[in-house]
C-alpha cells in the first residue's frame, strides 16, 4: 500500500505534493516524519517546503492519532447553540484539550470549523457517525458508547 | 434498454470513441436517426421509468445527504429494508440528495404506482412499520409525519410547494435536489439534464454562450459577485494553448453547506455548468477544488465523473463538436484562505494556499500562468439553466443589480433550518419569519449573520432590505456564499464578534502584516472586553482595555484597507457591524460589567439557589474546579473565588437551582 502512493505519482511533480500527503495521512493516520523525507527526496524537494505545506493546512497531523477521532463543530450554527460548552464538557470528560490524544490513545478530539450540517447544530462526529443536537449532559453517554466497545474488544 | 448508453438498435453508434451530436437529444426525444416504433418505444418507457411516471411497484425515495445521515437517515433505510422482507413487499429503494428541509429529515418519499408521489418527514427507524403499513398496504395517507406531495392538492394533502418553506423559494438551482438520485446520470438526463450543453455544443458558438451569460446578469455566487459573464469573456478572449477551469467548492465558511448539498444532491448540474463554462472559453481541463471534510461530496463526483466519461460527454471529442475537456477532483486540505482564488490557485499547484496580489488576475495569467476561469459551484449550477431557458428568463426574476436567485444556508435559531433557494429582492424578513418559520421558544429575535466571517450581523430594524449584493453591502454585511445564521437574544454579540476572529485570525495565512498582526490585535482588543478585573486586578491591564476600545474602529478600517485578500479586507466586518449595530451591547459589557445574554463566562456569577436545591450532587462531582461544596441532600454552595464560571454546574443541574447573573 505504502509503496503503491510513491508509485501512482510521477517523481519531481509538485503539483501532486498535497494529494500525496494526504494519501499518506489516510494509510498511517498522520505524517511521520520518515515519510515526510521519503516525500521531499520523490518531488525532488527540500525537508522545509514539504513541512511548510504540511503545516500550513489544517489537515494534516504530524502526531499519531487516537483510535476513536471525536470532532467537534465550531461553525457558526453550532456556536449559536453553545458548542463552546461541548467542547468544554468533553476535554473536561477526557482531561485533554482540543488537538490531543487521550494517554490510553482511545481519543483524540478535534474541532473543525464546519461540518456543514449546520441545521441539526451543534453537532459532533465521532469516526464516521455523527451526533446531531447534541446536550452536554448527552457527552458522558455518547462517550462511554465507545469505551464499551473498547472493553469488548480488548476482552475477547 | 435499462440506460442511455445501450443502444436501441444496431443503427445507434453513440460511444465515447465514436460520439454522435445527437445522443443527448436523442435520449429524450429519440431516436432522431432512424424512424423505428419499436425504438421509440424503448426511448419513451426508458425516460418514463426514470422519472418514475409509470412504475408498477412502489418506489420509496429516502433523502441520503450529509444532513439526512446525520439525522439517522441510512438506518431509516436498513429499517425500510428490513420491514419490506418481513411483510413481503416487492418495493424499489431510491437514495436521493438533500431536499433542502433538513430541519424536518430523515424524509422519505413514497410513490405509489398511479398515484402521486408523497413526502413524509422526521420519520424515525420505529415509525417505519406503521408507514409502511399505512402507506403500502393499506394504500392510505400515513398522516402523522406528511409534508406534502408532488402533485396537486387534494384530499387535504397540500402540494410540498405550497407548504410556507417552500412557497416563497424559486428553485433553480436546487430544482434536482432531493427529488432525483444523484448517483444516476440516466435519471439526470430524463429530468432534462445535459440539455443546455447539447444547445451550447451544437446550436452556440462560444462568443454567443458568453453573450447569453453576459445578457442574463449572472454574478458570481461565492460571495464576490462579479460579473460571470465578463470573467468568461477576458479568458475567451485571452490566446493561450491551453486554458483552465477551476470550481471553488472550497466551502469554509462556517454556517454554510449549500455547495456541499448541491455537489451530494445533483453533481451533474455542476459538471454540466461546467463543460459549458469551458467551451465557451476554451479550456481544455478543468478541476473541482472540494474540501476533504466532505467524503459524500467527493464520492459522489468521482462517480458523476466516471459515467460522464462512460457516456463520452467528458473525454475527446464531445458529442462530436470537436471539443475535448476533461476534469479531476483536488481535495483542499482545509484552509479558509484557500476560498480566494490566488490562494486556490497556489493551493492546486501544491503550494501553500497563500494569495498573491492582484492584478495579473487569474483570467489573464493562472494556474501555472495560463489564462484560468475560476467560479464557485452555485455559479456554475446556474450556468444550465441560463442556457436552457435564456438569458431573458433568467434575469426577469431578481432586482437591478443582481438577477435569478440565491442559495442561503438558514441555520442558527431558527425553527425551519435549511437550504432555501429565494429570489433575489426578497426580504430578509422574509427569508427568517416566513420560510424560517421565525425563531424557536418564543424568544425574541436579535440578529442575522449574513455571508459568513467576512459578512456582517444585522438588527430587526434593517430586516426589510432587500436581499441583493449592493443593498447587502449598503447594511454593513455581504452576500458571502450565502450563510445566513439567526441569532435570538440568548447570544451575545460581542462573543460573535470573538468568534469570527478567533476564527480569522487562525486562518489568516501570515503573508501580509495586516491581516497577520491587525486581525491577532483586534481579537486581543474584543477579548479584553467581557473580562473581570478585579479591585486587586492588574491596572495596566484595565488602561490597555481601553487604549484598544478607543482605537478599535480605526484599527479596523487600517486593516480593511491594506489588506492583500478578501480575507483580511473583510475581517473587521464582523466588528464593524456589531459596534454600528450593537454598540449598547458593547457598552453594557464595558461599563456595567453585564452580559444580557449570559454569554460571557468571565463577567458572570454562578449560585446556588437553597430554596431549589435538594443536594444531590450532580454539580458538586461535574464541578472540575471543585468550587462547590455541600453535603448530601442538604442545599450546596458555590464559592465565587474558587469558580471558573465554566458553567458546567448549570449545565448538568436538573432542577433548574444555579442561578445566573
Amino acid at each position: 500500500m505504502d509503496g503503491n502512493i510513491f508509485q501512482q505519482y510521477p517523481k519531481n511533480d509538485r503539483s501532486n505534493l498535497i494529494a500525496m500527503l494526504q494519501d499518506i495521512q489516510e494509510v498511517h493516520g498522520y505524517l511521520p516524519e520518515k515519510e515526510i523525507r521519503k516525500v521531499a527526496d520523490h518531488l525532488g524537494m527540500s525537508l522545509s517546503g514539504v513541512y511548510g505545506v504540511a503545516t500550513f493546512y489544517n489537515q494534516f497531523r504530524l502526531t499519531p492519532l487516537g483510535k476513536n477521532i471525536i470532532r467537534v463543530c465550531r461553525g457558526t450554527a453550532c456556536h449559536v447553540k453553545n458548542s463552546a460548552n461541548i467542547l468544554m464538557a468533553l476535554e473536561n470528560e477526557l482531561g485533554i484539550c482540543a488537538g490531543q490524544t487521550t494517554r490510553d490513545k482511545l481519543f483524540t478530539l478535534e474541532t473543525v470549523a464546519c461540518i456543514g450540517a449546520c441545521s441539526i447544530a451543534p453537532v459532533i462526529n465521532i469516526n464516521d457517525d455523527y451526533y446531531g443536537r447534541v446536550t452536554v449532559k448527552e457527552i458522558p453517554k455518547i462517550l462511554n458508547k465507545y469505551k464499551k466497545q473498547e472493553q469488548a474488544v480488548s476482552a475477547e | 434498454m435499462k440506460s442511455f448508453i445501450e443502444k436501441c438498435c444496431d443503427q445507434c453508434w453513440h460511444s465515447p470513441s465514436t460520439p454522435c451530436e445527437l445522443f443527448v437529444a436523442c435520449s429524450v426525444e429519440g431516436p432522431l436517426c432512424h424512424n423505428d416504433d419499436k425504438c421509440k418505444e424503448k426511448y419513451k418507457n426508458l425516460n418514463e421509468a426514470l422519472r418514475y411516471v409509470s412504475t408498477d411497484i412502489p418506489v420509496i425515495f429516502i433523502g441520503m445527504g450529509t444532513c439526512g445521515l446525520a439525522s439517522g437517515a441510512d438506518k431509516v433505510k436498513s429499517a425500510i429494508e428490513e420491514e419490506l422482507v418481513n411483510q413481503n413487499i416487492n418495493a424499489l429503494i431510491v437514495p436521493t440528495g438533500c431536499v433542502g428541509y433538513c430541519a424536518r429529515e430523515p424524509i422519505v418519499d413514497i410513490k405509489l404506482p398511479g398515484e402521486d408521489r408523497i413526502s413524509y418527514c422526521e420519520i424515525q427507524p420505529k415509525d417505519v412499520k406503521d408507514l409502511i403499513k399505512t402507506t403500502i398496504i393499506d394504500k392510505k395517507v400515513y398522516k402523522k409525519k406528511l409534508l406534502g406531495s408532488y402533485g396537486e392538492t387534494k384530499d387535504g394533502i397540500p402540494n410540498i410547494d405550497e407548504i410556507p418553506f417552500f412557497k416563497r423559494q424559486h428553485k433553480v438551482v436546487l430544482k434536482n435536489c432531493g427529488v432525483i438520485n444523484p448517483n444516476s446520470i440516466d435519471e439526470y438526463i430524463a429530468a432534462g439534464g445535459f440539455k443546455a450543453l447539447d444547445k451550447a455544443l451544437r446550436i452556440l458558438t462560444p462568443e454567443k454562450v458568453i453573450e447569453e451569460i453576459k445578457a442574463s446578469g449572472l454574478r458570481g455566487r461565492g460571495g464576490g459577485g462579479f460579473p460571470t459573464g465578463i470573467k468568461w469573456e477576458l479568458a475567451h478572449k485571452k490566446k493561450s494553448d491551453t486554458k483552465y477551469i477551476i470550481c471553488n467548492a472550497d466551502e469554509g465558511d462556517p454556517g454554510a453547506f449549500m455547495d456541499r448539498s448541491v455537489l451530494e444532491s445533483d453533481p451533474y448540474r455542476l459538471i454540466e455548468g461546467m463543460i459549458i463554462g469551458a467551451y465557451a472559453i476554451g479550456a481544455s481541463y478543468g478541476y473541482i477544488y472540494c474540501r476533504a471534510e466532505y467524503p459524500l461530496a467527493i464520492e459522489r463526483l468521482e462517480d458523476a465523473i466516471l459515467k460522464c466519461r462512460e457516456y463520452g460527454l467528458l473525454g475527446k471529442n464531445i458529442l462530436d463538436s470537436d471539443f475535448d475537456f476533461d476534469l479531476k477532483i483536488k481535495k483542499g486540505a482545509g484552509a479558509f484562505v484557500c476560498g480566494e482564488e490566488t490562494a486556490l490557485i497556489a493551493s492546486i499547484e501544491g503550494k501553500r494556499g497563500m494569495p498573491r496580489p492582484r492584478p495579473p488576475y487569474p483570467a489573464d495569467s493562472g494556474l501555472w500562468g495560463k489564462p484560468t476561469v475560476i467560479n464557485n459551484v452555485e455559479t456554475f449550477a446556474n450556468v444550465p439553466s441560463v442556457i436552457n431557458m435564456g438569458s431573458a428568463w433568467f434575469a426577469s426574476t431578481g432586482t437591478k443589480t443582481s438577477k435569478g436567485t440565491k442559495v442561503f444556508a438558514l441555520s442558527g435559531k431558527v425553527v425551519n433550518s435549511g437550504l432555501v433557494e429565494v429570489p433575489m429582492g426578497i426580504t430578509l424578513r422574509e427569508v427568517v419569519f416566513d420560510i424560517g418559520g421565525g425563531i424557536p421558544d418564543d424568544k425574541k429575535f436579535k440578529a442575522v449573520q449574513i455571508g459568513g466571517p467576512s459578512g456582517g450581523c444585522l438588527p430587526d430594524s434593517v430586516l426589510d432590505t432587500e436581499v441583493d449584493y449592493e443593498s447587502l453591502k449598503e447594511v454593513g454585511a455581504m452576500m458571502g456564499s450565502g450563510g445566513f445564521v439567526v441569532m435570538d437574544e440568548d447570544t451575545c454579540m460581542v462573543d460573535v464578534a470573538k468568534f469570527f476572529l478567533t476564527f480569522i485570525q487562525n486562518e489568516s495565512c501570515g503573508k501580509c502584516v495586516p491581516c497577520r498582526e491587525g486581525t491577532k490585535r483586534m481579537l486581543e482588543i474584543i477579548e479584553r472586553i467581557p473580562v473581570r478585573y478585579g479591585s486587586n486586578g492588574d491596572k495596566t491591564e484595565q488602561l490597555q482595555r481601553f487604549k484598544g476600545i478607543i482605537h478599535l474602529q480605526r484599527l479596523a478600517k487600517v486593516i480593511q484597507d491594506t489588506s492583500l485578500c478578501g480575507l483580511g479586507q473583510s475581517a473587521p466586518n464582523p466588528v464593524l457591524s456589531g459596534l454600528r449595530y450593537f454598540r449598547d451591547e458593547y457598552e453594557e459589557h464595558l461599563f456595567e460589567r453585564k452580559c444580557g445574554a449570559k454569554v460571557c463566562k468571565e463577567i458572570l456569577t454562578y449560585e446556588i439557589d437553597p430554596d431549589v436545591c435538594n443536594g444531590c450532587g450532580v454539580c458538586l462531582r461535574k464541578c472540575s474546579a471543585e468550587a462547590i461544596i455541600g453535603e448530601k441532600k442538604q442545599p450546596h454552595q458555590i464559592i465565587q473565588v474558587k469558580c471558573t464560571k465554566c458553567g458546567m454546574c448549570f449545565e448538568s443541574c436538573r432542577f433548574d437551582a444555579i442561578k445566573v447573573n
